[in-house]
């Protein structure tokens, strides 16, 4: 990797059904061995989330997301361009309930405006049905999980 | 100003407060009638998933309860069935848990003063608008709450949910190496913490004083946070043993959290109280910053009590550091903890107040019974009351500018609804 630094972080809670779509496909690349300098769940949380990306030349970024409609299990892939984010990309949201309900989004547009997001920013969202309390993903969602991990090797296979 | 005699002020979903909840506000003929903090996240029934679970798992299953405050819950829940045990953990284990709990009290104070509660005092919408206006500062409180987490990293296995807490110690003890790593980042946020300090001490605080019966645990020759006597004030010290006895739960409708009263009067329990019975163990030089930053002996304002939380920052950098410099390893991670039938109780200064634990053990050690009493649930009636004060001269202003100022209010306490029931939507009902 020439010295790169890459992370992939997973962001989401199994105990949210289609929410642990990210735990699952971490789990079958730790499996797999993948040779990147970090790989690790997280809540989401903004400030955490720009402590496990910082400095990195590529950060891989998994997590599930709302549609409505939505198709579930279907892979959205975000290259997050810094130089030209949105002046406010959550202009019309409403104000999340809570440092828990800070999102992904929030995150990006924090770092953006501290200067710390990293030289590269892969953001992979798979399309969920089910978020209530509960383990076990929706058929749609499981059967997505092997094609987001060989997305996540070939972006890091590509910075080889 | 209003001609209306009714109005009703609804907060649907508070912001920037851990957790679900809302704030209905009642106003009849220019008196406040009713203020209810309403809590709707659902029960978590922890006290009672806890039955039947084995005596050494109360500290990962409670730290469950806040992605926050887990080390507070690990530390109430030990201290409880090591009670029940007969253990008690001293030394340098002791302090090992003391360096991990500072460790989460920079972490979760940081939190609040950066990102949840200072946008309201600069009239920001939020977090993102101050790093905006201002990265350079937001920056340095973001490097100040990773010295925290990375406390919680070297001593907790993790950031969040550390799984390295045992009955009696630790799994792993952490290596010379890793320590003084530590040292090196707490240089840095020990400039950061007093830098923070002078910083919210300039905020333009609106006059609110409050009289509160007081609980917070209290140290002879120190600041408390993971030991300590229950102490009310006026209600005086009193057992850990006896906590349910002087502290009753009791259901309201309005809230999925039990609200709790000391000796049958509501109670604050907090940064606050802490400050107001304790500040005195403090060392003298973060007395002389805080005094320096306006906080004398007593605060009854409980909208400085952004400043107690930065003072308890400060302190939580220098205990951390006192304990890094003085460390030798002790013998082992841990000292066994053998079960034994008989009821323990453990409490300890959550970075929101006094987290109290209960458990009652058979012989074989099998939880027969859980009782957990979280600081924000003990505070539910204290923050009613409080609003009520506030509002009362404050009704001439329009409905957003009030719900603006109730929900500053309301973050004054930092509370967590995760833990309580475990936040925030306002309704004024002006009539």
């Amino acid at each position: 990797m020439g010295g790169e630094r890459v992370v992939v972080i997973g962001v989401g809670n199994e105990y949210r059904h289609d929410d642990g779509v990210a735990v699952a496909v971490l789990a079958e690349l730790a499996a797999g061995g993948l040779a990147v300098a970090r790989l690790t769940l997280c809540d989401g949380e903004p400030t955490r989330l720009m402590e496990l990306w910082d400095d990195a030349d590529l950060a891989v970024v998994v997590d599930a997301v709302h549609s409505h409609p939505g198709e579930p299990g279907r892979i959205h892939q975000v290259d997050v361009d810094a130089d030209h984010l949105l002046a406010d990309p959550l202009a019309g949201e409403e104000a999340a309930a809570g440092t828990h309900g800070l999102g992904l989004g929030h995150a990006v547009a924090l770092a953006a405006a501290l200067a710390k997001l990293p030289r590269e920013l892969l953001i992979i969202a798979v399309e969920g049905t089910d978020f209530s309390i509960g383990e076990g993903l929706s058929p749609a969602v499981a059967d997505a999980v092997p094609r987001v991990v060989a997305e996540v090797r070939r972006a890091v296979h590509a910075r080889r | 100003m209003t001609h209306r005699t009714e109005r009703l002020l609804s907060v649907g979903a508070l912001a920037r407060v851990e957790g679900e909840g809302a704030l209905h506000l009642a106003v009849r003929d220019g008196e406040v009638e009713d203020v209810r903090l309403q809590i709707y996240e659902p029960p978590r029934y922890f006290e009672a998933l806890l039955r039947g679970r084995r005596y050494t798992e109360p500290p990962d299953l409670t730290s469950r309860i806040c992605g926050i405050c887990p080390v507070a819950y690990q530390m109430s829940a030990c201290r409880a069935v090591e009670d029940a045990c007969g253990v008690v953990v001293d030394g340098q284990l002791a302090l090992l848990r003391r360096l991990l709990y500072c460790g989460e009290w920079i972490e979760s104070h940081t939190l609040h003063i950066y990102l949840l509660h200072a946008p309201d005092f600069l009239r920001l919408p939020d977090a993102l608008a101050l790093a905006r206006t201002d990265p350079a500062l937001l920056q340095r409180g973001l490097r100040l709450k990773k010295a925290g987490n990375e406390i919680v990293e070297t001593l907790g296995g993790r950031a969040i949910h550390p799984v390295n807490v045992r009955l009696g110690g630790f799994h792993r003890l952490p290596a010379h190496a890793e320590l003084d790593h530590l040292a090196t980042v707490l240089r840095q946020a020990r400039t950061d913490a007093e830098d923070t300090l002078g910083w919210v001490a300039g905020f333009d605080f609106p006059p609110l004083t409050v009289r509160h019966e007081l609980l917070a645990l209290t140290e002879p020759d120190g600041y408390a946070i993971d030991s300590g006597t229950p102490t009310g004030a006026p209600a005086g010290s009193f057992p850990v043993r006896d906590f349910e006895q002087r502290v009753r739960e009791h259901q309201v409708p309005h809230s999925t959290a039990l609200h709790a009263t000391l000796d049958g009067r509501p109670h604050l329990t907090g940064p606050l109280a802490r400050w107001n019975l304790g500040s005195e163990g403090l060392p003298a030089e973060v007395r002389a910053l805080a005094a320096e930053a306006g906080l004398g002996p007593r605060c009854d304002n409980p909208f400085r009590s952004i400043v107690v939380r930065a003072a308890e920052v400060l302190w939580a950098v220098t205990e951390a550091q006192r304990i890094i410099e003085g460390y030798e390893p002790p013998p082992a991670p841990a000292v066994p903890v053998r079960p034994r039938a008989g009821s323990g109780f453990g409490a300890t200064e959550a970075p929101r107040g006094l987290l109290y634990h209960r458990y009652d053990l058979d012989e074989a050690g099998i939880v027969q019974r859980a009782v957990i009493v979280p600081p924000t649930a003990q505070n539910q009636s204290a923050i009613e009351a409080d609003l009520r004060a506030f509002v009362q001269p404050r009704l001439h202003l329009d409905d957003a500018e009030l719900t603006r100022r109730c929900e500053q209010a309301i973050r004054n306490y930092d509370p967590c609804i995760s833990c309580a029931a475990h936040f925030l939507t306002l309704t004024v009902d002006r009539r």
